[in-house]
């Protein structure tokens, strides 16, 4: 733990012994904290560490139990978001918080309406928010709903947000999580240009190399302490994950060693539609094969049709063309019941939104979708209902303070956890996982890798999709990379480097524009360096 | 009537419209006015007097008292609450203004005061908006989910109606020379321009609304509360003062119709306005607003009251018996949410099956080169 005692003027915003206390737990144990102007400050830490909760105080969100924020030297308390911002305070939420029934420039500027007389400036507002889409190279049109935008474009409309106030702490809560390679080199473009206009930024990600490319200070909190805080320059990666969970990331990755055996999954021209786009098809005539006893890693960037892909292999969205057959069961228009039945379960890739039921207690949860396997006639046999949760919680590691505490007490990791546990308790034979490890900590990173190794040892066929090169170079047995709605390669990860696996999914960049036309003369190229 | 109804047809949430449509689709979208267009045509060919300016004029006036309650409502919905307690309210400021009219007995001064009218209405408004303030009092403060609330102010309002009128009618509101008091019927009787009053302030109300919420910081924050409120609440919208000005907004627009019924009537009986709120719920539906909150205009509001009431009036006057009215009216409201959920889901499904078609061909052409 550092304290600077000597009178720092570069220092803009600063915790001392900055405490909270939810009900019996010490989210945060007085944590000295300090930010300099025009650095990049990482916060690092395991979920539940007290990185968010620190943030929320920092931006008004939530007030300490204990302690002081100071800024530019003087004590202030932040009594609502609002407030942090007109002291130049803000913060880019984990969790978005957008209005899906108003437009990009209503959200960016909901409560601080740009004004003429007593009505508010459309146009204005329409102008700025194009000026702010352009800078983030996301040209959108300003009054387009917000609910028909894909995660990652919500995710630049709350960046653009807080790039729209004018700011001299920016929070960064997990920034990337949806965003694509393309757009996180963008989003480090905007972050040095801020920094270099005084800008201070706290950033947290769980993407540790982009901590560690650009941050110029990393401070590490473990169990709502600061542990280590040191100059970026000084540390690698290694240093950081000793720190954060006092292990080696070498662990982190399962060996991947599996002899695939007979075709589980076979999709043979599959055509989806955008769900948010109808004239847009997210899927544009796919063919893949997935081997029962193998770990097949599906990668592309935002808008390349992964989740689209996954979520109609679950029934989700009604396929327009081709076909589903798993083993010997053609799920082509099955109903999503119906495929996880027949063995095929999705995890889903916005845990909130279509993972867990808030109102359910975390033992519920994992026993949603299996609940009619405890019933005798129309009652469910509490006690093996409870044991079989039991079994398979201890098999995905929760941790939690039993069945019935409630799901949100749970951190992000674990609460992905409840998700794949509900779906092991369906006794798949295909899991298929959408972004599995989509704001988690590493440690329950390698819980799930773990996991999914093992359940393809045992002979189930897994099916993930992630934006993370590093995921699906170290955790498949074979990657296919997804551009525009088609599959652009088939590669095998152990003679794959990173360079190719961009280049295939960049192939034809996906432009984003609407319904772009079916074009016959620029098919991606279908290489196959299968052995 | 059109005149008012397509004068705010562009007041869309946000101003987003997309050009390129169908006629169909556009029928569709547009499906309860096209209703409404329905509607008269039907009842034109059935009764020679449907379709003359006295009825139509006649009709409208009926169709004022809902809109205007449905006004209200629409606020609150828009912030995903409910307001049950408007039909009570119609009645209590009618029986308020009705006590003060017919002579206000003043027991501690010992006598009975005549006050001016428009101290009459501002007082009965005010008891419209101290009924709204309970409600937002209990649904911000005390966290009453809004059904809750407004069941309850629904019941503790009309009670008071009841207690104040010792559950009897107040007749002859029309007031006496003598005391000063005349006058209070213009809100019901008279018709300036040859347009009942009743018409004259639903359109000013509309209007005002209409303004209020798509072109002010206010309108933005309602939205807003209604589709995240979390999200508006992290934004730094006032969400609690929104749903306290929703509710006190919506008991004003209640105590309007409360009053300009009594004046019509030219009497206030404690158990008028029953069942309007339900009448109201259904306008601000029919108009295409979502009871979970968000989606909601002003247009659909209005054109949602017309249907209701040329329904109403419709049948009655081509004679179809009162019980057949009542579940008529009941699936003119499924329908049109019917409607609401299937437009979307036919217009998506055609859009994809066309863009599907084009990738078949695609495929079909390179199935030879590729495999």
């Amino acid at each position: 733990m550092s304290a600077s005692t000597a009178v720092d003027t570069d220092v803009v915003l600063r915790a001392r012994g900055v405490a909270k206390v939810y009900g019996g737990t010490h989210a945060l144990r007085g944590v000295d904290f300090e930010v300099r102007r025009g650095h990049v400050t990482a916060l690092i830490g395991e979920n539940g560490a007290g990185k968010s909760t620190l943030m929320k105080i920092l931006a008004g969100v939530e007030q300490p139990t204990m302690g002081t924020i100071e800024l530019d030297g003087e004590i202030v308390a932040f009594e609502s978001p609002a407030d942090a911002v007109s002291h130049g305070v803000a913060i880019i939420h984990q969790e978005l918080n957008l209005c899906g029934n108003l437009s990009i420039s209503d959200n960016i500027f909901v409560g601080r309406e740009l004004k003429k007389g007593m009505f508010v400036d459309f146009a204005a507002q329409r102008a700025a928010t194009r000026a702010l889409l352009e800078h983030l190279e996301e040209p959108l049109e300003p009054t387009t709903l917000v609910g028909d935008l894909r995660l990652g474009q919500q995710q630049l409309v709350e960046i653009a947000r807080a790039l729209s106030e004018e700011t001299r702490v920016l929070i960064m809560d997990e920034p990337t999580s949806a965003l694509s390679a393309t757009e996180v080199r963008v989003l480090f473009r905007v972050i040095r240009e801020l920094t270099a206009r005084g800008v201070s930024i706290i950033y947290i990600s769980h993407h540790l190399d982009e901590c560690l490319e650009l941050a110029d200070t990393a401070v590490v909190l473990r169990d709502g302490n600061v542990v280590a805080q040191a100059p970026m320059a000084d540390v690698d990666l290694k240093w950081i994950v000793a720190q954060m969970v006092g292990r080696d990331e070498s662990a982190l990755f399962a060996p991947m060693s599996h002899d695939p055996g007979e075709p589980l999954l076979e999709v043979d021209n599959l055509i989806v539609a955008d769900p948010d786009a109808p004239e847009r098809l997210a899927v544009r005539g796919v063919t893949f094969t997935v081997h029962a006893g193998e770990v097949v890693g599906v990668y592309g960037l935002m808008g390349a049709g992964r989740t689209e892909l996954l979520e109609s292999l679950a029934g989700r969205n009604a396929a327009l063309g081709g076909s589903v057959v798993l083993g010997d069961v053609d799920l082509t228009h099955a109903s999503v019941a119906d495929r996880i039945d027949a063995g095929l379960v999705l995890v889903p890739e916005d845990r909130q939104r279509d993972g867990l039921v808030q109102a359910l207690s975390v033992g519920r949860n994992v026993a949603l979708a299996a609940v009619n396997r405890f019933v005798s006639g129309s009652f469910i046999r509490r006690t093996e209902e409870r044991a079989a949760v039991d079994g398979v919680s201890q098999q995905v590691r929760i941790k939690a303070a039993g069945q019935d505490a409630p799901i949100g007490s749970l951190s992000g990791g674990n609460q992905q956890k409840v998700v794949i546990g509900r779906a092991l308790l369906t006794r798949p034979r295909l899991l298929v996982l959408d972004e599995p490890t989509r704001g988690i900590d590493v440690g329950a990173k390698a819980d799930i890798f773990a996991l999914m190794a093992q359940e393809a040892r045992n002979g189930i066929g897994v099916l993930f999709a992630t934006s993370e090169v590093s995921e699906v170079l170290h955790a498949c047995d074979r990657i296919l990379v997804m551009a525009r709605g088609r599959i652009s390669a088939e590669l095998d990860p152990r003679t794959t480097d990173r360079e190719q696996l961009m280049a295939y999914s960049d192939a034809s960049l996906p432009d984003d524009a609407m319904g772009a036309t079916a074009r016959t003369d620029t098919d991606s190229p279908t290489t196959s360096e299968d052995n | 009537m059109a005149t008012t109804t397509t004068k705010d047809q562009a007041a869309t949430p946000s101003d987003v419209q997309t050009t390129k449509r169908g006629i169909g689709e556009f029928l569709l979208d547009q499906r309860a006015f096209v209703a409404l267009i329905v509607l008269v045509i039907i009842f034109s060919l059935l009764s020679d007097a449907f379709l003359t300016p006295t009825n139509l004029i006649t009709m409208t006036k009926h169709v004022a008292f809902n809109a205007i309650l449905a006004l209200g409502m629409l606020l609150v919905i828009i912030t995903g609450g409910i307001d049950l307690s408007i039909g009570s309210i119609v009645g209590l400021s009618g029986v308020v203004a009705g006590v003060m009219l017919q002579g206000w007995q003043l027991s501690i001064f010992d006598t009975t005061a005549y006050p001016a009218v428009w101290v009459v209405i501002l007082i009965s408004l005010a008891v419209g908006a101290l009924v709204g303030t309970v409600n937002g009092l209990l649904v911000t403060k005390f966290n009453v989910a809004p059904f809750i609330a407004t069941l309850g102010t629904l019941y503790i309002a009309r009670g008071a109606a009841l207690l104040i009128s010792d559950g009897s009618t107040f007749p002859r509101l029309q007031g006496d020379p003598a005391t000063g008091n005349t006058g209070f019927s213009f809100l019901g009787v008279s018709r300036p321009l040859g347009i009942p009053t009743a018409i004259w302030i639903m359109v000013v109300f509309a209007l005002v609304i209409w303004v209020l919420i798509t072109r002010t910081p206010f309108g933005r924050h309602l939205y807003a509360t209604g589709g995240n409120e979390r999200a508006a609440q992290l934004a730094g919208v006032p969400v609690r003062s929104i749903k306290m000005r929703v509710y006190i907004i919506s008991g004003v627009c209640a105590a309007t119709a409360g009053l300009i019924i009594a004046s019509e009537l030219t009497s206030a009986a404690p158990q008028t306005g029953n069942t309007f709120e339900l009448n109201a719920i259904a306008a601000v539906v029919i108009g295409g607003a979502s009871l979970a909150g968000g989606r909601g205009t002003v247009k659909g509001a209005l054109i949602g009251a017309f249907v209701i009431g040329f329904l109403s009036d419709g049948l009655v006057m081509v004679g179809v018996s009162t019980f057949w009215q009542t579940v008529i009216k009941g699936l003119v409201i499924v329908l049109a949410v019917m409607l609401d959920q299937g437009q979307q889901r036919l217009k998506d499904a055609r859009a994809a099956a066309v863009a599907a078609q084009s990738v078949k061909r695609e495929l079909a052409a390179a199935r030879p080169r590729t495999h």
